[in-house]
């Protein structure tokens, strides 16, 4: 046999190589897509969310406000909640900052505490200022703002909340 | 420097020796029959990473299994895939086995020096078996829940011992919750655990006397 022909038992081999990787990659690079697969979902709807009467936002003063969208994830809806504060800075409408309580750290849920004149996380000691500046702790910056809001005609404050940024 | 990593590695672990030892044995002059082991092999290994994947979305509970299969069958990229290979898979490896074993009992393979592979594979045999049993539930449809019922009833009727039996599949007299979890664990540890020990004997004795030659007319 020259050195060109292929042996018998080098052709098994090679032939047993071929058809082991194909099997190999039809069943595994479905399967690395059936795992990656709710990574390459996109999120829910988007939806304005009323949060509260503008008459019961004393100026000044954060006004908490929380909502839950219940989105399907799999085989189960789940119940999600989110939250934040509106501040009415004067008498103008529009004149608000609607900051989410969602800690730009590490996503725990801030709370207003009036002593201290300041957004307190209670997970890593985040300080946040009524305007949602970072004074103090580890967060890398501000509290996130919803920027789109509207008050409909009764007097009620809707915000703009997309599934999506997970912030307005 | 692929040549020189190989070196280092063979050196430690002896990778020739083992290719040697494992892949080119010397056989005796065989045919497909042969191969049926193998192939039990290669549907273990391809069951038990299809069920991998499968535990990733499965739920064993009651209210969710179900829907869980279904979300997996419907809703998540090549699901239909993964649970369909490991569905026709199971199937398949029980015929695969009991022909493998139907083939060694023909060609008098499992006698000395091999009793003990042949033993092992019953074993082996009813492991798998098991594994039929137990992932059958697991879809928590009707048919599996009657059949359930009725596999487990069935094993009531074992005199004396019977009812105990029962309850211990079951986790108490009627199919609940008890009876998916306990199925489930041991469709996915319990079972797999026994059956990759076994595995591993059989494989150890299989190379430590070879394959058998068949037997011819002075036989």
């Amino acid at each position: 046999m020259s050195d060109h022909e292929l042996s018998r038992r080098d052709f098994i081999k090679v032939t047993t190589g071929i058809v082991g990787g194909l099997i190999g990659a039809v069943i595994g690079l479905p399967a690395i897509y059936y795992l990656i697969d709710p990574a390459l979902r996109e999120g829910g709807k988007d939806a304005w969310i009323p949060i509260g009467k503008l008459e019961n936002m004393e100026i000044g003063k954060p006004y908490p406000f929380s909502f839950t969208r219940v989105m399907v994830n799999g085989w189960e809806r789940t119940a999600s909640s989110f939250g934040g504060y509106a501040l009415r800075k004067s008498e103008d409408p529009n004149d608000i900052l609607i900051l989410s309580s969602r800690c730009t750290h590490l996503a725990c849920t801030v709370n207003w505490n009036e002593e201290a004149d300041a957004y307190l996380c209670p997970c890593h000691d985040a300080k946040f200022s009524r305007e949602g500046e970072v004074l103090d702790g580890p967060p890398p910056r501000a509290l996130d703002r919803y920027t789109e809001f509207r008050l409909t005609e009764d007097g009620s404050l809707e915000i703009f909340f997309s599934e999506n940024k997970k912030t307005g | 420097m692929w040549k020189k990593i190989y070196e280092w590695l063979d050196e430690r672990l002896g990778l020739n020796a083992m290719y040697t030892n494992l892949l080119d044995r010397p056989e005796p002059r065989g045919n497909w029959w042969n191969t049926l082991g193998s192939a039990s092999l290669f549907l273990f290994v391809l069951q038990g990473l299809t069920g991998i994947f499968l535990t990733v979305y499965y739920t064993p509970s009651p209210d969710h299994a179900y829907d869980s299969i279904t979300y997996i069958m419907e809703g998540v990229a090549f699901g239909w895939l993964i649970r369909g290979i490991h569905h026709w898979g199971a199937t398949l490896m029980v015929v695969v086995v009991f022909i493998h074993m139907l083939r060694v009992f023909v060609t008098a393979s499992f006698k000395y020096p091999r009793e003990l592979t042949w033993l092992i594979g019953i074993g082996l045999f009813l492991t798998t078996l098991g594994m039929g049993f137990t992932g059958y539930l697991l879809p928590w449809n009707q048919r599996a829940f009657w059949a359930t019922t009725v596999g487990t009833q069935i094993a009531g009727t074992a005199p004396l011992v019977g009812e105990f039996i029962l309850k211990a599949l079951r986790g108490g007299p009627d199919l609940s919750a008890l009876t998916l979890q306990r199925f489930f664990s041991g469709h996915i540890w319990m079972l797999p655990a026994a059956l990759a020990g076994l595995i591993g004997v059989h494989l150890y004795l299989i190379i430590r006397h070879g394959e058998s030659y068949y037997p011819n007319k002075e036989d």
